[in-house]
Order: structure tokens, then sequence, then C-alpha cells
């Protein structure tokens, strides 16, 4: 799981129908420190996340869990909005 | 998932049983701003996408398995959506 600031959105008609009624969110992936680190990808919201919020987001096959039993093709998932976090000096 | 342009088609005769019926593109990765990144990669089309069209590219086995609709299909990627709009911060 990796920490992402949502940084927009993508809106697509025609998908994939396990798809349908989930939200696309843009992620710029961030580093403890909460600078922008690596490419930015498109990942499923299973949250409620919204553009400008901080999330964790998860990679790979689990990415389609948190949609069970429905199986959406995606290797990104948003499962969490942060409230906060701290790094120990 | 990634955002990419189809670039082309491939046309395979001879390919693994398990392609037979799959329709192949290839897609060419892209940053924000529409401009390349990385190499092109050939994926499953599963929503009827066309040369020209900016679309949504998923890389994982069991995605691109579904994509097609097979089990232990020996694919990896797959094209799941074709973007209408996207919007992003100016500033990340």
């Amino acid at each position: 799981m990796q920490l992402a600031r949502v940084i927009g959105d993508v809106v697509a008609s025609v998908k994939d129908a396990n798809l349908t009624g989930i939200k696309l969110l843009l992620l710029q992936p961030i580093a403890a420190s909460g600078e922008a680190s690596g490419r930015t990808l498109v990942a499923l919201d299973s949250v409620g996340a919204g553009v400008g919020e901080h999330v964790f987001f998860v990679r790979g096959r689990e990415a389609a869990y948190p949609f069970y039993p429905s199986e959406p093709p995606t290797d990104a998932a948003v499962i969490g909005i942060v409230d906060q976090w701290d790094l120990s000096s | 998932m990634q955002i990419g342009k189809v670039v082309g088609t491939v046309v395979s005769t001879q390919k693994n049983t398990k392609l037979v019926g799959a329709k192949l593109l290839l897609v060419q990765p892209e940053t924000l701003d529409q401009k390349p990144r990385g190499i092109a990669v050939l994926a499953i089309d599963a929503v009827g996408a066309g040369v020209g069209e900016r679309v949504l590219l998923v890389i994982e086995g069991k995605a691109a398995g579904d994509a097609l609709g097979k089990k232990a299909a020996a694919v990896d990627a797959a094209i799941i959506g074709i973007v209408d709009v996207v919007d992003y911060l100016d500033e990340p």
C-alpha cells in the first residue's frame, strides 16, 4: 500500500461491465514527506475519496477485493482516506 | 491503471489457443499532458476501442484474463475503458 494524493478524475462511458458505477480517480503517489514521487496512475475508488484528498491505495490483483463479489479488472484501488500521518524524526 | 493512446493493431494467426478471438491493440502509455511514456504495450481489447482513442490500460494478469473472458490465459494487459474526459489539478 502507498500514500497518494487524488489529483483528478477520469470519465469513461464505454468500459468493462464490471466497472459500471465505480469512480475512477487520478492519483499522484507521494513520499512520506508529502512530495510527489513516481508516476501518476488511475485507480478505482472504494471509499468515496475526492480530488485534493490524501488517500492510500493498493496495487495488484488485491485491488479488486473491495468490490467483492464483483471482480472489476483493475490493478489499483483506493482503500482509505488519510486523516493525518506523522513521521518520527 | 494507466492512460494511453491506441497507436496500432496487431494480427496474429498462429498463437496460443487461449488467444483465439482476442483483439490485440498496440497502446502507447501517456503522461497527463499526452506525451508518450515508455514503450508501447500489446493489450487485449475488451471494450471495442479503435486507433487514435485514449483508453484505460490495466497491466495485471488476472484482470486481463477477466477482460478476455477466459481463465488462465497467457495475457498481462487489457484495455478496459475508453476515456471521455480527464480532469486534474494544474498544480498537483
